[in-house]
């Protein structure tokens, strides 16, 4: 593998990006410090139910603000979409603009003060004084699973990035994170995490923010990067938010501007920056009505500025790793096919380039930074709803105040403990990797219809609230598998389906039954090689049996020889599918069911021949490889995904943003529908819930320069006008 | 009961921010006499004024969020009720 000079920065081979100094060392090793010292100090602070689980309810405007925007700044997120803009360009951005600050303005002047003023301690919570106790429990039980499982996504994503660009092992930084953030979330609670994620914000930008600058330093300024990326992309426009969008065909995410303005910001952004709790948590934490709104607006203005670490560095990407460094990154799977570099890594590739001793470590640590506070603030998400919206209503409903915090601690600890086991889980199953990233969109946009019902319609019912709520989170789930499902069609073999890469290697290359010679004679002579290597080198034969060999299997650094070995069988393989496979010589030792038989008689063409020898493959190598699924996670059906996002050249955003716009159609509906036909509560249940019943605090007076609306109608005036410049 | 004062995050802030500042000035300075080898821009020794930014933030945090100066002062009828009670 060819390094460029500047992320030639590693010795002894290793494919890692960055080496790292003592004083690198030193600096993750204080940051790990300060963290546990805070948990530490901050425990003597979280001793009630209110301390614990809404930090006292004292935060002012600026941590509110700031804790709020740091446990959303996780650095998947920066990474991706950094990644975004070096694939996409400017549409990254719609992210932090259209797709986030519309729904934070509209959490801070209209939601908010019904969180404020009913006293919840959830969204679940306003669930149950709104709907009753079937909503809350539903809402409950699958956020708590659901954020501890997306932990442990977030854990296996960091343990695999940290090996590729630092070397690290992966036991090494999933046992040492997790355990740092179970400790210091289970010592403070949520003041514990939300102080943390305050310092989090400031590492996040002051260890990031030096590779834009230095990037648009060495590209000349924004101008010549931009002049650079036009001259080496001819006729793609990377600098437009809106410009492409006018046809799905005319952009590289295959979206509609419908499915940009709808889906993102309509159904996605309006159920994630209003009703998931994890962010809504730190707002309500806020020491009064005003401050929980100032601080989500302060909030607003803070994500519409992370273009500047996420965006520009995918842009810069495209100007300087390809243009400057020769660099060209590719899709995650061709990635670890061939050991390139992933669009992913264009931040840390960034970070190589141009952060020397010292400055390297703090971009680490910022990086670290981002990937623990998005834990702890799942983590104390899960242990709130867990007792007090699970655990209180339906176990234990007469404890004392003390027994729900003492049960709010174990909750962190083993909310973590589930999350290892399923970043574990992650490593032996990838499939389980691609359903869990996007379980959160398939349930807040059903529950944001839900809630925004209950505060703005009086007649929404208790029934409607529910099955309304239930309906939609079907909807979305059937959604999501149906684009993935492949009834009567075919999928090529991919690289995971090689379930025994040792086996499988030893019976081709040896190419004793007719089977394999017909494979090898697929093969090109560089596949040869690599395979008599590999089988030479004794790694063939036996595969690790058991469930910890396994794991030690996937978590070991890839080999790019092995890399490229397995993705040459699988073009050996899909090559062998289009050809005429079967004979019954051939097929003389394999014992074939009658439906392949008769299939074996037929005279097939293109897909279904090649799905017949993609079943006559299986059987031959039943162990060793995987059989085609109907189901699959990664790949998306076109027609089914047309029929879902209106175009055929539509990619996973496109359809995810289509899904959860009709799936805030559908749950709208039904609430609706449900509600006409049956009992709504009576006006003095629900007067503290619902827009126009509902009197709002009077807080006093306060200066113009004070008040929240003057400041959201600030912040909407400046998206209008970037919206603009970047048409 | 009254309870212990809170020292707020932004001491915390501080803190690490002057940490970090002197080691990556410190590192900066060194440096100077050892360049990085395979960093782009080195010739900028951009670790000598992030540090000295960090630094400067860092110690203006600690200076003006210090839990001498953000702690309450003991209100003077607390002063006489102990009086009294003495």
């Amino acid at each position: 593998m060819n390094l460029s000079p500047f992320l030639a920065v590693t010795g002894g081979g290793s494919s890692r990006l960055l080496t790292m100094s003592p004083v690198d060392l030193l600096i993750i090793i204080i940051y790990f410090l300060v963290v546990l010292a805070i948990g530490f100090y901050l425990k003597k602070f979280a001793s009630t139910g209110e301390d614990f689980f809404m930090a006292g309810r004292k935060m002012t405007a600026w941590v509110a603000g700031l804790s709020f925007i740091s446990a959303n700044l996780s650095s998947l997120e920066t990474m991706g979409w950094s990644a975004m803009a070096y694939q996409y360009g400017m549409l990254g951005a719609h992210a932090y603009l259209i797709g986030a600050i519309p729904a934070i303005l509209f959490l801070a002047v209209v939601m908010m003060p019904f969180y404020y003023i009913c006293r919840t301690h959830s969204v679940p919570g306003y669930l149950k004084l709104r709907y009753g106790e079937a909503s809350r429990s539903l809402a409950g039980i699958s956020f708590s699973f659901m954020t501890v499982l997306v932990c442990g996504v977030n854990m296996f994503a960091m343990a695999t990035v940290l090996r590729l660009i630092l070397g690290w092992n992966m036991h090494f930084s999933i046992w040492v994170s997790s355990v740092t953030v179970a400790i210091y979330v289970s010592l403070g609670g949520l003041l514990s995490a939300v102080f943390n994620e305050v310092l989090q914000f400031f590492l996040i930008w002051l260890g990031t923010l030096l590779v834009p600058i230095l990037g648009l330093y060495e590209a000349g300024g924004w101008t010549k990067m931009i002049a650079t990326i036009n001259a080496a992309h001819p006729g793609q426009n990377f600098t437009s938010l809106w410009a492409n969008m006018g046809s799905a065909n005319n952009n590289p995410m295959g979206m509609h501007w419908t499915g940009m303005v709808f889906g993102l910001g309509l159904a996605v952004s309006f159920g994630y920056w209003c009703t998931d709790f994890l962010q809504v948590q730190r707002v309500m934490a806020a020491k009064s009505l005003r401050s929980a709104q100032n601080g989500t607006i302060i909030g607003a203005v803070l994500k519409m500025c992370v273009p500047l670490i996420v965006t520009l560095p995918g842009l810069l990407g495209l100007a300087i790793l390809t243009q400057k460094a020769g660099i060209t990154l590719m899709p995650e799977y061709q990635a670890q096919a061939t050991g390139g570099h992933s669009y992913n890594q264009v931040l840390p590739l960034l970070m190589a380039r141009y952060l020397g001793p010292g400055l390297l470590g703090l971009g680490v640590s910022a990086m670290i930074a981002g990937f623990m506070s998005g834990m702890a603030g799942n983590v104390s998400a899960f242990a709130t709803v867990w007792t007090y919206d699970v655990y209180r209503p339906l176990i234990n409903k007469k404890a004392s105040d003390a027994h729900y915090v003492s049960m709010g601690r174990w909750c962190s600890i083993i909310g973590v403990l589930i999350a290892i086991v399923t970043a574990y889980g992650a490593m032996l199953f990838s499939n389980i990797l691609a359903y869990l990233q996007v379980l959160v969109l398939l349930f807040i946009v059903p529950l944001f219809a839900t809630v925004i019902l209950g505060m703005l319609w009086k007649q929404a019912t208790p029934a409607g609230g529910f099955w309304g709520f239930l309906i939609g989170i079907l909807a979305s789930f059937f959604m999501f598998f149906y684009v993935h499902w492949f009834p009567g069609y075919y999928l090529p073999f991919m690289e995971k389906d090689i379930r025994d890469l040792p086996a499988l290697a030893q019976k081709i290359q040896m190419a004793k039954e007719p089977v394999s010679q017909f494979v090898v004679a697929q093969m090109p002579p560089d596949t040869r090689k690599l395979l008599d290597q590999y089988v030479v080198s004794e790694k063939a034969g036996s595969g690790p049996v058991s469930l910890w060999g396994r794991i030690e299997e996937a978590i070991k650094e890839p080999n790019p020889e092995v890399l490229a070995l397995r993705s040459g069988i699988v073009n050996a393989m899909n090559a062998a599918e289009t050809n005429t496979l079967y004979s019954a010589e051939r097929f003389s030792a394999v014992s074939l069911t009658p439906e392949q038989l008769a299939l074996a008689r037929q005279k097939l063409d293109g897909d279904d021949l090649a799905r017949f020898n993609r079943s006559l493959l299986e059987k031959a190598y039943p162990g060793e490889l995987a059989r085609m699924r109907r189901l699959e996670a990664t790949q998306l059906n076109p027609v089914h995904a047309e029929q879902i996002a209106t175009s055929p050249k539509a990619q996973d955003m496109a359809v995810n943003m289509f899904s959860a716009f009709w799936s805030l159609l559908i749950t709208l509906g039904a609430v609706i529908m449900i509600s006409l036909f049956t009992e709504p509560k009576p006006d003095s249940e629900i007067k503290d819930l619902v827009y126009g019943m509902a009197p709002l605090p009077n807080e006093g007076t306060c200066a113009w320069y004070a008040k929240p609306t003057l400041w959201a109608a600030v912040v909407g005036v400046i998206l209008v006008v970037v919206n603009i410049i970047f048409w | 009961m009254q309870k212990e004062h809170q020292v707020p995050i932004w001491f915390f802030i501080g803190l690490i921010l002057t940490a970090y500042g002197v080691l990556i000035f410190g590192a900066g300075i060194y440096g100077l006499f050892h360049p990085p080898e395979r960093i782009a821009l080195s010739n900028l020794h951009a670790g000598i004024w992030w540090g000295a930014l960090l630094l400067v933030l860092g110690i203006t945090y600690s200076v003006k969020f210090r839990p001498s100066k953000t702690a309450p002062r003991p209100a003077p009828e607390d002063k006489s009720n102990k009086k009294s009670a003495s």
